[in-house]
């Protein structure tokens, strides 16, 4: 398969000029999104990498799209801050680009929101090879047009990105994790549902069907004990607390769970969407983000059944369109065809 | 039949408006030094109205404008000289409030206020809080992005709306995003906020509710000096913590607020507001690391608010500031530039020198938190000259912004008043790419003609 590498934004701009078509690749986690197809010329971003700017009091950093999450997040850490969208796969090698292209949150975005409160800014070589950059690197911005929003879930289609800022939190200083199992999915709804509408500033809340709650805390060591007993009361039940929570969600924003499974899925939820998920043939699952955010393992019927259901997702590794239902034709093409008007990039 | 006419045929007589007397209110928004008549004003109270009208627009190759309640300080709801205005205000019905789903399915002439009260009785709010937020419209604040105190932690307009119904400028309808938190494929509607009307008009927006914190603790501290205020702002983010309002003002804004509300305040040179909020064992611990941090900063006095009385009288004098500069000065001019945080004291010395040179008081209140200034420029309009020099003062500012790795504009958009200083801060390319989207969308340039892209680039 014919492939370039990229290591600098001269480099990016030549290979876009040179080549009719390109699938770039940060990490190449995601291999249902960064595998070229016929015709396509593999851009590969991996060199591009490296953090630009970072200064903890402004809570923002700049880095090369091609630079994997882990390095960002050992960088931040050592400056007690975190990216709070918890982006996935990390331990796979996941990039900045690649996640903003995927568009894709972990599940400590219940706590403050998504990689699309996060960002801030971006450089991109458009379809044409030309820079453009959108935002910018403060934390509060509103001249121009939005493009590094636009970024977000773009899966590439609108230019490579060179560069993206992003606005970053403190870590909290401890957490604690609270699991407990329900009767019937039903019950473990309601508490779902009750709990979101309460202002307890939970980390991360995820339904593990088919009736298992995990809620993680976190904040001052002081106050937590205080909180966790009474979310326990709340629930009128003690669960299961882990202490050394650290290693289990890491394993749970990796996506660990779904190992095994030929075809890896984001779907966007909804607590009303989630009974009739549940009915679907999905393989194993986890709804995060207060039930909004599920990532599922499929075999090929599951996927076919989340088709014929019509519930909009995006596909991460395995099968052939990464994208369901393709973008909005009125407003997507024209936006397309003003940055990549001899559709190089994809989404073509 | 002639534009006009089909537009009767529309809008019954009342939602119509052609006659001089009806369009003056409509010549201008909150920034009242630009005016232009608009050939006519209609005043939808349907989108399926909203929809003919853009059609019959791109038909005709009539410009149009959106305005919601013309709360724009930077002109963005100027109307184009005989061009038509879609006055959205009667479109204000919450059309869908789902506290199990945590939504507002709205009509974009909804006051921002409105939803927090509608979501209040289910613990619910909307975030976004512009202190225009009593009168300012979703629509207008969806074109804006707009913030406000709380930008830090809870992020502007963008990350608050999942969903958008617009009709672009040729006329179609269009659905971006959906009701949930999470999306598949591009955000188009995170892209769509935040263009200021200029790539259609929105329709039926759907926001995203937050449970309401539980436990507030707000701090008051007085210092000698306006850096010293910016240094306690970047010791309390190097402590680890992460407060809902940080806000300052210097002493002429302190004196304004105190002669208009009488606040309270103590006289210092600088005032600095924390706010910190959460569940209420976790603030409480928070505010134990706050008082050692403010006590470390060198604070000549501090009030902690002891009751919610006592906390809206510390807000009170800081939300008064702006119309109190009032009393100060016949006229002023407001910016919004943003500095990066730990070049707040530079700024704030550069802006001291500038108003030196210039001849002209400054007087700042601003959302430290996030190194959004508010530099009140008083002039006074009477006196040959001063407006020219105010303008020129601002723009300073602006460019020293920019210079400073900032942004023009922090909440109250590029309108007409900024597109000059566009070039400051983006690159042509980049202006380029602005205007080819534009272009794509609207290849008449109805939307919003003259607005956000610099003359020399939308040329
Ligand atoms: C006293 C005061 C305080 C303010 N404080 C703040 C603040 O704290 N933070 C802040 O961000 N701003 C602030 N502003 C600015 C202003 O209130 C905001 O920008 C607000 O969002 C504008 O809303 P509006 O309904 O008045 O919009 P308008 O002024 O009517 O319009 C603003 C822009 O939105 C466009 N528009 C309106 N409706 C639509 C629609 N449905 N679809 C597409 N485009 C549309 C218009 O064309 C225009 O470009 C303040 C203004 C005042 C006067
Ligand atoms: C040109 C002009 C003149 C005005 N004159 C008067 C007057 O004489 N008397 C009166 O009662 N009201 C006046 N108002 C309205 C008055 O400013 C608001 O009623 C009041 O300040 C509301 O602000 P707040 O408390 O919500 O603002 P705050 O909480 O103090 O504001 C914080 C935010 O407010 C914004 N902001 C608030 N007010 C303004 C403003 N005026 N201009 C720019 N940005 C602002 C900033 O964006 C900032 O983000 C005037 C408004 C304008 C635009």
């Amino acid at each position: 398969m014919p492939e370039v590498r990229a290591s600098s934004l001269e480099e990016v701009q030549n290979a876009v000029r040179a080549h009719p078509r390109l699938r770039p690749k940060g990490g190449g986690s995601k291999p249902a999104l960064s595998t070229p197809k016929e015709g396509e010329v593999l851009l590969d971003l991996s060199g591009l990498r490296g953090i630009l700017e970072y200064t903890p009091e402004e809570f923002v950093f700049t880095a090369y799209a091609g630079t994997p999450l882990m390095e960002i997040e050992a960088a931040l850490r050592a400056h007690g801050q975190y990216l709070p969208f918890h982006p996935p796969l990390v331990g796979q090698g996941a990039t900045l680009g690649g996640t903003v292209a995927a568009g894709l949150s972990g599940p400590m975005r219940e706590r403050f929101g998504g990689l699309r409160d996060f960002i801030l800014g971006v450089r991109f070589v458009d379809g044409e090879g030309r820079l453009v950059r959108g935002g910018g690197k403060v934390v509060k911005n509103a001249a121009g047009f939005p493009f590094h929003r636009l970024m977000v879930g773009s899966l590439g289609a609108f230019g490579v990105m060179v560069e993206l800022s992003f606005k970053v939190f403190p870590y909290p200083r401890a957490t604690r994790t609270l699991r407990t199992g329900y009767g019937t999915l039903e019950e473990a709804l309601s508490a779902l549902e009750r709990l979101r509408g309460l202002p307890l500033d939970l980390l991360a809340l995820d339904l593990i069907p088919p009736a298992t709650l995990e809620i993680r805390l976190g904040g001052f060591p002081g106050s937590l004990e205080g909180r966790l007993r009474r979310l326990q009361e709340l629930l009128g039940r003690e669960g299961e607390v882990l202490l050394e929570d650290e290693a289990h969600w890491e394993g749970v924003r990796d996506l660990s769970f779904l190992e095994g499974s030929p075809i890896w899925a984001k779907v966007p939820s909804r607590l009303d969407l989630i009974p009739i998920l549940e009915g679907l043939p999905l393989g194993p699952r986890r709804y995060m983000a207060g039930g909004e955010l599920l990532y599922a393992g499929l075999e090929p019927e599951g996927l076919h059944a989340l088709r014929r259901a019509g519930i909009p997702h995006l596909v991460l590794k395995g099968a052939e369109e990464a994208l369901f239902p393709p973008p909005p034709e009125a407003f997507f093409r024209k936006v397309k065809q003003a940055l990549d008007p001899r559709g190089r990039f994809p989404l073509g | 039949m002639g534009f006009l006419q089909e537009l009767k045929a529309l809008f019954p007589p009342g939602r119509l408006l052609t006659r001089e007397a009806e369009l003056a209110p409509y010549e201008s928004d909150a920034l009242t030094a630009y005016r232009r008549r608009p050939l006519a004003v209609v005043l939808p109270e349907r989108k399926e109205e909203v929809v003919e009208a853009v059609r019959l627009c791109h038909r005709y190759g009539v410009p149009f404008v959106a305005r919601g309640s013309g709360t724009s300080l930077s002109g963005g709801s100027l109307p184009v000289e005989g061009g038509l205005v879609l006055a959205l205000n009667r479109m204000n019905r919450i059309l869908r409030l789902d506290p199990k789903a945590r939504i507002a399915v709205v009509e974009p002439g909804v006051v921002n206020l409105e939803v927090s009260r509608q979501a209040a009785p289910f613990g619910l709010y909307y975030a976004p809080d512009p202190s225009s937020q009593p009168v300012s419209t979703l629509g207008g604040n969806v074109a804006f992005n707009s913030g406000g105190a709380h930008c830090l932690k809870y992020g502007m307009t963008a990350g608050h709306v999942l969903a958008l119904e617009v009709v672009t400028p040729q006329g179609e309808v269009v659905r971006l995003g959906g009701e949930g938190l999470e999306g598949a494929g591009p955000d188009l509607h995170g892209f769509f906020v935040g263009t200021e009307g200029l790539l259609g008009v929105a329709l039926e927006i759907t926001l995203r509710l937050l449970p309401k914190p539980e436990a507030y603790h707000t701090l008051l501290a007085a210092y000698g000096s306006l850096e010293a205020a910016g240094n306690a702002v970047s010791q309390v983010i190097r402590s680890g913590l992460l407060p809902g309002a940080m806000e300052i003002m210097d002493r002429l804004a302190i004196e304004a607020a105190e002669a208009a509300v009488k606040a309270g305040y103590p006289q210092a040179e600088a005032l600095l507001i924390v706010e910190l909020e959460g569940p209420k064992e976790e603030v409480a611990e928070e505010a134990k690391l706050l008082s050692e941090v403010i006590r470390e900063s060198g604070a000549l006095e501090v009030r902690i608010a002891q009751s919610e009385a006592e906390r809206q009288a510390i807000w009170k004098g800081r939300k008064a500031a702006f119309s109190a500069v009032g009393r100060l000065s016949p006229d002023y001019l407001v910016q919004d530039g943003v500095v990066p945080r730990s070049r707040l004291a530079e700024a704030l010395r550069e802006i001291g020198r500038l108003s030196q040179a210039f001849g002209l008081r400054v007087a700042n209140v601003f959302h430290a938190g996030d190194g959004n200034l508010h530099p009140l420029v008083l002039y006074d309009g009477k006196k040959p000259g001063e407006l020219e020099r105010a303008e020129a003062l601002a723009g300073e500012i602006l460019r020293l912004c920019v210079r400073l790795g900032g942004s023009l504009t922090g909440e109250h958009g590029i309108g007409v008043e900024k597109k000059g200083y566009m070039p400051e801060m983006f690159a042509p390319g980049d202006l380029e790419a602005m205007e080819r989207v534009k272009e794509a969308l609207d290849p008449q340039g109805l939307a919003n003609r003259g607005k956000v892209l610099p003359e020399e680039v939308y040329a």
